[in-house]
């Protein structure tokens, strides 16, 4: 167990370093006009020269070797270049990531709480009426792109709470009034994710001998389904609630973006736009870590949740 | 954007995967066949057609048939609907005439006998806007779908027919797969000139690898068949092998993949249009016309610029999700006998 928690861990990091390069490749690869603010007026010479002072004129594995030092000798990311020019990066950061991980942690708890239990009345009510209204319900979400959804439930929700469209101050931050629409647009594709596949489990689990062992024996359904199936049925269900790290990462760079939330998110399609580099790959290497440390410890959880499951066996096959 | 897998396309990869891994033990592999003498009188294959059981149970699907008939009318009528009498150009702005007798672009007028859906803030005609907008959107899904499936089969077939490439192949996988699509996709279509080609290959990129898994998957397991083998010995080229003895197991699990990421790639294509790096000014399509709209969602006699490309947009996605779930329970082989 411990020489694959190493083995495996190595390869989390080389992953973490492969990503960072080929994000810090495809940024290098921006227009230069972005980098100028009157681009038409310069001659080649000055554009140069601006390339020159911002070290973008060297060969790009150069800058790529540089940026690594830095970022393992110094742990240096850089200083902004236009968001907060010359501001380092990682100050400028700092205060936003307590933002962000408190809208994806309380999304991802709301998502649970809501989710679970409507996949467990799904199962337990299989072909009735409460399943079918959730299958509607789970369709509509799934189906409809959470960018038309969010946009509806932005304009009705801020209206029906008497709120602002988005968040101005600082004093909206900590009004948790403020925080309810923009966790629940978070939540909704989670929780539709975790009913559909709790469901599907419990469905498969409920079709098993020892279900049907249990009844002969005499216990009650609802003792069935919850001491029998959906102990069963959640063990594989837990390897998706890291992943859904990655889901709350997508979803919080329109969500934040919508609400102008100061979290990463809405930060991120900000300076990609301005071609603030060492922001973006800042910004990146955050969202690419809680990617990899999400699914690390999914697989973790999984085996902490059922014995039975051997990782080394497997041989690291997720 | 879709960075998670859908159970419908999981339970119908197991099912297509224990159909292709069914195969007779060792104990019946070696044992003596009692004669039989109702088998020998048997002619012919029975009539078990896997498609002709697919297709029946397909049609006793109502909801799933009318949303299809739906679908397809909505595709056909945004072919249709240029060459229809009175119709305007998309991209054209209508003037009015005003009492001064200055002539000046129609903004924002409510739906009449002329704009059917009125006109947007610079006078273009929302009808045809409207239809443009949905054939443009409809072009991308369809092309992402297409790209992703022909990438995904390639790729996965010579990663798992290749044994020399697994390992690379694998590694390759294991990065790809935790790089945020999103991320990948604002850089692709900051990075390269907005156009439509620009979208289609942003959210392509990365959407073939799970195609790609499931293929290397069956195919490390029908590789090696005995017939296939055998198949090989006799000189058939691996071409033929792929074409014939692998791919028709994989039809249905790849036409679900592709109806699921139609609707995908319609939504991303909304998102990326939101946070302005979306198409050029002169091609409509559904997240433009929705990023218009939602500027005027605070005033409610303009409102109905935002809810009539939501309703089609709705109408179309929903249908290719409900047709493919529809569909995946009809190909089930589990659900046939």
């Amino acid at each position: 167990m411990a020489s694959y928690l190493v083995k495996r861990f190595l390869r989390s990091f080389i992953t973490l370093i492969i990503i960072l390069s080929i994000v810090f490749i495809l940024v290098r690869q921006m227009p230069i006009d972005g980098y100028f603010q009157n681009f038409e007026k310069l001659n080649e010479a000055q554009i140069q020269n601006g390339l020159h002072e911002m070290g973008l004129d060297r060969p790009v594995f150069v800058q790529l070797f540089d940026f690594f030092k830095n970022l393992v000798l110094h742990g240096d990311l850089g200083t902004s270049r236009i968001y907060r020019a010359g501001v380092p990066v990682a100050e400028i950061l700092a205060p936003k990531i307590p933002i962000s991980v408190r809208l994806g942690t309380l999304s991802l708890l709301v998502s649970l709480l809501l989710g679970l239990p409507m996949g467990l009345v799904m199962a337990k009510y299989k072909g009735k009426f409460l399943d079918h209204l959730g299958t509607a319900i789970i369709v509509l979400i799934e189906a409809v792109p959470a960018a038309v959804y969010y946009l509806f439930l932005q304009f009705y929700g801020t209206t029906a709470l008497g709120i602002g469209m988005t968040m101005f101050s600082e004093a909206d931050l900590h009004n948790p009034v403020y925080w309810i629409l923009p966790v629940l647009s978070m939540s909704l594709g989670n929780m539709t994710y975790y009913a559909m596949w709790l469901r599907r489990y419990m469905v498969d689990e409920s079709m098993k001998d020892y279900v049907t062992l249990a009844r002969i024996k005499g216990a009650s359904e609802t003792r069935i389904m919850f001491l029998h199936v959906f102990k069963n049925a959640f063990v594989p269900m837990v390897q998706y609630i890291p992943t859904s790290f990655l889901n709350t990462v997508i979803g919080s760079i329109y969500v934040e973006s919508l609400y102008s939330i100061p979290g990463m998110g809405g930060l991120l399609v900000d300076v990609v736009k301005r071609q603030d580099n060492n922001m973006v790959q800042a910004i990146v290497l955050l969202f690419a870590t809680v990617g990899i440390i999400g699914l690390l410890l999914g697989d973790l959880l999984m085996v902490f949740m059922d014995p039975r499951i051997s990782l080394t066996k497997k041989g690291g096959d997720r | 954007m879709s960075v998670l897998k859908h159970p419908k396309i999981d339970k119908l990869e197991q099912s297509v995967s224990s159909e292709i891994k069914q195969q007779f033990s060792q104990e019946e592999l070696f044992s003596i066949a009692p004669f039989d003498e109702a088998e020998t009188e048997r002619t012919g294959a029975g009539s078990y057609s896997y498609w002709r059981s697919t297709l029946r149970a397909f049609r006793r699907n109502k909801i799933a048939m009318f949303l299809l008939i739906m679908l397809v009318v909505i595709v056909l009528f945004t072919f249709i609907q240029p060459h229809l009498p009175g119709q305007f150009d998309p991209n054209a702005a209508s003037f009015e005439v005003t009492a001064t007798g200055q002539s000046k672009p129609l903004k924002n007028s409510p739906p009449d006998s002329v704009h059917w859906m009125g006109t947007n803030a610079i006078g273009q005609d929302l009808w045809a806007r409207l239809w443009a907008g949905t054939r443009n959107s409809l072009f991308i899904g369809v092309m992402v779908a297409l790209i992703e499936a022909l990438v995904g089969i390639v790729m996965g077939v010579l990663w798992g027919y290749v044994r020399k490439l697994d390992f690379l192949f694998t590694e390759i996988y294991n990065v790809l797969d935790n790089i945020p699509t999103t991320i990948v996709l604002i850089l692709i279509s900051f990075i390269m000139r907005p156009a439509m080609s620009t979208l289609i290959f942003a959210m392509s990129v990365t959407g073939w690898i799970g195609m790609a898994r499931f293929v290397r998957n069956q195919v490390l397991i029908i590789r090696d068949r005995d017939y296939n083998v055998a198949s090989r010995c006799l000189g058939t080229s691996t071409w033929r092998i792929i074409v014939k003895n692998l791919l028709p197991y994989l039809v249905s699990v790849i036409m679900l993949r592709m109806a699921l990421s139609i609707p995908g790639a319609i939504g991303s294509e909304v998102f990326i249009t939101y946070i302005g790096l979306g198409l050029p000014a002169d091609i409509p399509s559904l997240g433009k016309l929705i990023t218009e709209g939602r500027k005027l969602l605070a005033s409610p006699s303009k409102r109905y610029q935002l809810i009539y490309p939501t309703v089609i947009l709705s109408i179309v996605t929903v249908s290719f999700y409900m047709i493919g779930n529809a569909f995946s329970d009809a190909a089930d082989p589990k659900n046939h006998l």
